[in-house]
């Protein structure tokens, strides 16, 4: 189709209303093939909304999200196929407590992606050792620490080889010691290339690894720019405001 | 003892220890007293010779009542996990199908239930069989297999199992449903996040977890299966209260009879609801957090 967009993310004038609170009103943006964009804003303005929009976690209210070339549609065949090709990685982690490690990143790989159990097992260890755990194979959620948990989140993610890596706030609900090394195995998956789009306020994160920064308030894109002009020029007053309550 | 009276050496282990220990006391000091009262009404019974008999009579319903007992609670478990399923589904009319369908099956009691099964909804159900072979007669035949069935091939125990079946599947779906919703919903996102179907994330992610939590409510539900299983009698099948009652109107040994049935169902009971208990126990302090 011509008129498919060309970028892994193209998200066009989204509205999301949750019965009269407005959390989304009239979003766009795009997110190019191995690129990094950051979304950051103060709670409440909407942007993990627009995350979870994205593989229709939410469903819209109102507007267009293509992914890879594919429109968004409230059909089910078409919602699971985005969603095995878009991972997110949760604030509070979800892993199934009932499964090890192994289990939980082997699980969607056999039920989705109908993998043998050898496979799906082989592919599970790889990405555990990916993010730095590979000792942990056996070991229960509850074994676990915050950060080796989003880790096993991770792994889980990246398991189905996905197209594109969502990030809904992944360090908000850790231990400050073990922020980075969660921090370093997203910033390892941006070096790699991986189309990401991250809610964060880890704004070290968004100056190493994005291309772009998108500042939201109430349901709306504010700003957006490259880190450097972001961070070091931004032309909004709302942004200034907010980069100097959060940047001390 | 409180702990300011506990020795100086004492370590939380310890006070742990102390602790575990008191409950298990206890529940073992119940186990030897019922085993130990148990033992002597064996042994009272044997050496009685009315007791002796009543006992061979009213044993010859045991394999009945075990059978409608465990046949109605698996059929109900399964009524239950379906009707559980459309509790938590946002479907509009499942979900008020199996919301009507819990709220009669709770409002009304399973010895009318019983009643009603037997003598009203099984007759109407062969009305129909028979109106549809009546009307298929053209096409089948006039002695077709629909105009030949009759209320009467239906035995009393099978009505009986199934009234069971229909009121308790209105109760495990409740504990089904209240099992799925302890479940946070960041699990179901999870899974639908990986690409999984909203019955995959129910059968791989959602219900393991689920019906682990609601073990103790179900295991307590057989118990009471057991117990309500009783209610068969009123349809002449011939479960242990049933024979009990057959024995009494021959004999009119109603003390002796009677004190032998609420025994022989103790017998079942108390064990089970032990090993509820256990299983209860086991699992409180072998839960695996989220």
């Amino acid at each position: 189709m011509d008129d498919a967009p060309r970028d892994m993310i193209a998200i066009k004038n989204l509205v999301k209303h949750f019965g009269h609170v407005q959390a989304v009103n009239g979003v766009s943006l795009t997110v190019a093939q191995g690129k990094v964009v950051v979304i950051i804003g103060p709670s409440g303005s909407g942007k993990s909304t627009v995350l979870r929009c994205i593989n229709h976690l939410e469903s819209p209210t109102g507007g267009e999200i293509w992914v890879d070339g594919i429109k968004l549609t409230h059909d089910h065949k078409n919602i699971n196929a985005i969603r095995a090709e878009v991972g997110i990685v949760f604030q509070q982690f979800n892993l199934f407590p009932h499964l090890t490690a192994l289990g939980n990143i082997m699980l969607a790989q056999r039920v989705v992606r109908k993998r043998k159990r050898e496979e799906a097992a082989r592919i599970a260890r790889q990405q555990l050792a990916r993010v730095g755990i590979p000792e942990k194979a056996d070991v229960y959620p509850a074994q676990l620490s915050g950060g080796q948990q989003q880790r096993v989140a991770i792994a889980r993610a990246l398991a189905m080889n996905p197209k594109i890596m969502l990030f809904d706030e992944p360090t908000s609900a850790l231990d400050p010691e073990m922020i980075k090394e969660v921090l370093d195995v997203m910033l390892a998956l941006a070096k790699e290339g991986m189309t990401m789009a991250v809610v964060t306020h880890e704004m070290g994160f968004a100056r190493n690894a994005a291309d772009e920064i998108i500042f939201m308030d109430q349901g709306l894109i504010v700003e957006r720019g490259t880190p450097d002009i972001f961070f070091g020029n931004p032309r909004e007053e709302r942004t200034r405001l907010f980069l100097s309550q959060i940047l001390h | 003892m409180d702990a300011a009276m506990a020795p100086i050496t004492s370590t939380p282990s310890t006070a742990m220890w102390r602790q575990w220990n008191l409950s298990q006391v206890r529940w073992w000091v119940w186990l030897i007293l019922i085993a130990a009262a148990d033992v002597l009404l064996f042994v009272a019974i044997a050496r009685d010779e009315l007791y002796t008999l009543i006992f061979g009579k009213v044993q010859q319903g045991i394999v009945l009542t075990l059978f409608v007992t465990l046949v109605a609670y698996f059929l109900a478990l399964a009524i239950g996990l379906i009707v559980g399923l459309g509790r938590v589904s946002k479907n509009g009319i499942i979900y008020n199908l199996a919301t009507l369908y819990v709220q009669i099956i709770r409002g009304v009691p399973i010895l009318v239930q019983i009643f009603f099964v037997s003598f009203v909804a099984t007759p109407a159900f062969f009305e129909l069989l028979k109106a549809i072979g009546a009307a298929l007669s053209g096409v089948l035949g006039p002695d077709n297999f629909l105009a030949q069935t009759s209320t009467q091939d239906v035995s009393l125990l099978a009505r009986a199992v199934v009234a069971l079946t229909v009121a308790y599947g209105g109760y495990e779906a409740e504990t089904f449903r209240a099992g799925i919703e302890s479940i946070g919903r960041g699990q179901m996102e999870a899974a639908r996040s990986l690409g999984m179907s909203y019955f995959q994330a129910m059968r791989y992610v959602i219900l393991p977890q689920a019906v682990r939590n609601v073990l103790p409510p179900l295991g307590n539900d057989f118990v009471s299966m057991l117990k309500d299983s009783s209610l068969v009698s009123v349809l002449g099948v011939r479960d242990i209260t049933q024979e009990a009652r057959l024995y009494v109107a021959a004999s009119f040994r109603y003390p002796e009879t009677y004190y032998m049935l609420a025994f022989m169902y103790l017998n079942m009971t108390i064990p089970l609801s032990m090993a509820v208990r256990w299983l209860e126990g086991r699992m409180g302090s072998g839960r695996r957090a989220a």
